[in-house]
This record gives C-alpha cells, structure tokens and sequence, in this order.
C-alpha cells in the first residue's frame, strides 16, 4: 500500500496531477463546447449571407424598420454585463467572496435589462406585423418582395431567439454562482465555476456583438 | 497557479472601448460609403471580439492548445462560409 494518501479537493480531484492541469482541462473543455456553439450560431449567419447577398435591398428596407438606438443600447447593456462579470471572475481569483456576489448580481440585473428590452422590442415587432406568417405585412413593399422580406425578420426572430436562449441559461447559470459565492463555495484556489462560466457569458456576448450590425445597421444612409 | 491577474484599470479601458466602437458602428452606419458598409461594420465587429476574447475571456494567457482549438474553429466557421458564398455568388439561377 502506497503511505501517501491523495486527499481529494474540489481543487485538485484525484485524475489530475496539478491544480493548473485540472484548470486547463476544464478552460479547454468549455472552449470546445463553445466552437460547437459558434458552428450552431454559424448556420445561421451563413442563411443570413446567403439571402442578403440575394435580396440586398429587402435587407436594407426591412433592416431600417428596426430601432437602431435601442438596438445600439442593448449592446451597450451587453458590453456593461460582461464588463461586470469580468470583475466577477477577477474577485473570485482574488478570493473575495462579497466582490464576487456583487458583481455577478450586477451582471445578472443587466442579463434580465437586456432580455426585457428585447421582449419591448418583439412586441412592437408584433404589433407591427412584422412577425412571418400569415398576417405578415410591410408598408410600402411591393406584393412579390413580401416575402423576400418575412425571410429577413424569419432570421431575425430565429438569430435573436437562440440568442435570447442563450441569455436566459445564462441568467439561470447566474442564479446558481450567486447562491455559491454566497455559501462561500469559491477561493483563490478554486473558481472554475465562475471562470467558466465567465466565458459562456461573453461568448454570448460576442455573437450579438456581430447580430447587432448585421440586423440593425444594413445601408441606413439610404433614403426610406 | 500561475494565474494572471488583469487590474480594473485594464478591464475599464477595454470596456470603454467597446462601448465607443458600439457608437461608432451605429453613427457610421448612417453614412454612405456604398459596398463599405458592409466591410466597415464587420471590422467593427471582429475588432470588438478580438478585445473580448484577448482581454476578457483570458485568450491572452491562455494555453496554445485552447488557442489553438479557437482558431481551429474559427477557421471551420470560414470554410463553411466562403465555400458556400463561392458557390451562391457564381451560381447563374
């Protein structure tokens, strides 16, 4: 029998050597599972390409009947909330465990200002029958470039949607961290947890980094 | 660990640079610049993911191989993209 005896922690579990090899591991696991994430977004933004290379003025028009300036601070509410989950992280490697609740409470806050403005922005989408099907209409277009156009607001309640899914696991991932950094699960020594869960935060924010443009800003200089 | 630990003054200055290349994004893409448009708001774009995935998302230290997986990706991500343009763009309907 072997007199050293390995005392697992959630710092080190028994199948890795170091603390840092068991961090890689679960860095480089999440960053997989987050190119499997870029692939799934990435047949979409492919559909997008593709139809706003066959309809580009549709694109435009029907690009312009979305609210840049709330579209353009919804972004910025984004931006705020990774800026507050970055400091998360950075507390829980400092090991400051009232640090670390603050700021993810104040990333989750703006998780929840991000989905509610996108909720107002459905609705006004809604009212406005812009939503593809069979009440689909679009002032001022003609009859046969109708539906070139509920093509457009296809991908975009499908490309905001899965984003906005996204968004509220996040939110729900959120939830949880809060009530362990609460507990006191997190120290210096371990953070996976919220390190990881740092990167999905700002993976999701990265691909409306990219939606924001692509949906909100097509040719807006044009005369409407 | 050998953990890098960035300050808030570093994660301040890139945050304020994404919130003003949001503006600028927004406010450009009120002026015409015909095709440029387009190329001027996707250079935007990635200019923004890079700050996120360098600065915030820790790539700067990360290890070869994560870098290594992320560039991996991108590049699949590029191939499904440009093949299918190089066929939809040359196609005669």
């Amino acid at each position: 029998m072997a007199s050293e005896t390995h005392v697992e922690t959630l710092a080190l579990r028994e199948q890795f050597d170091t603390a840092e090899q068991q961090k890689d591991a679960s860095t480089l696991g999440m960053w997989v599972f987050l190119i499997t994430e870029v692939m799934f977004f990435g047949g979409l933004f492919l559909l997008y390409t593709v139809y706003r290379h066959l309809y580009p003025m549709v694109f435009a028009v029907a690009s312009s009947s979305l609210n840049a300036v709330i579209g353009a601070v919804n972004t910025a509410v984004l931006l705020c909330s990774s800026y507050t989950m970055v400091l998360a992280v950075r507390a829980a490697q400092l090991g400051q465990r009232k640090a670390i609740v603050i700021f993810l409470i104040l990333t989750l806050i703006l998780g929840f200002a991000f989905l509610g403005v996108k909720a107002y922005e459905w609705n006004v989408k809604f009212e406005e029958h812009h939503v593809p099907g069979a009440s689909f209409h679009f002032e001022g277009m003609a009859p046969e470039l109708q539906r070139n156009a509920q093509l457009f607001f296809s991908l975009y309640f499908a490309m905001t949607g899965l984003h906005a899914l996204h968004m509220v696991i996040g939110v729900g991932i959120l939830s949880v961290l809060i009530f362990q950094a609460y507990k006191g699960k997190f120290t210096a020594e371990y953070m996976t947890p919220v390190d990881v869960a740092g990167l999905y935060w700002h993976f999701v924010d990265i691909i409306w980094i990219f939606l924001f443009p692509l949906l909100y800003l097509i040719d807006r200089h044009l005369p409407k | 660990m050998s953990e890098h630990i960035d300050s808030i003054r570093t994660y301040t200055g890139v945050w304020l640079v994404l919130l003003a290349l949001t503006a600028g994004t927004t406010a450009v893409a009120y002026v015409d610049l015909g095709p440029f448009s387009v190329v001027i708001a996707l250079v935007i774009a990635f200019t923004k993911m890079l700050l996120v995935a360098l600065f915030f998302m820790h790539i700067r230290y990360s290890s070869k191989l994560t870098r290594l997986v992320v560039v991996g990706g991108l590049l699949w991500l590029g191939i499904l993209l440009s093949l299918t343009m190089a066929d939809v763009a040359t196609r005669h309907w």
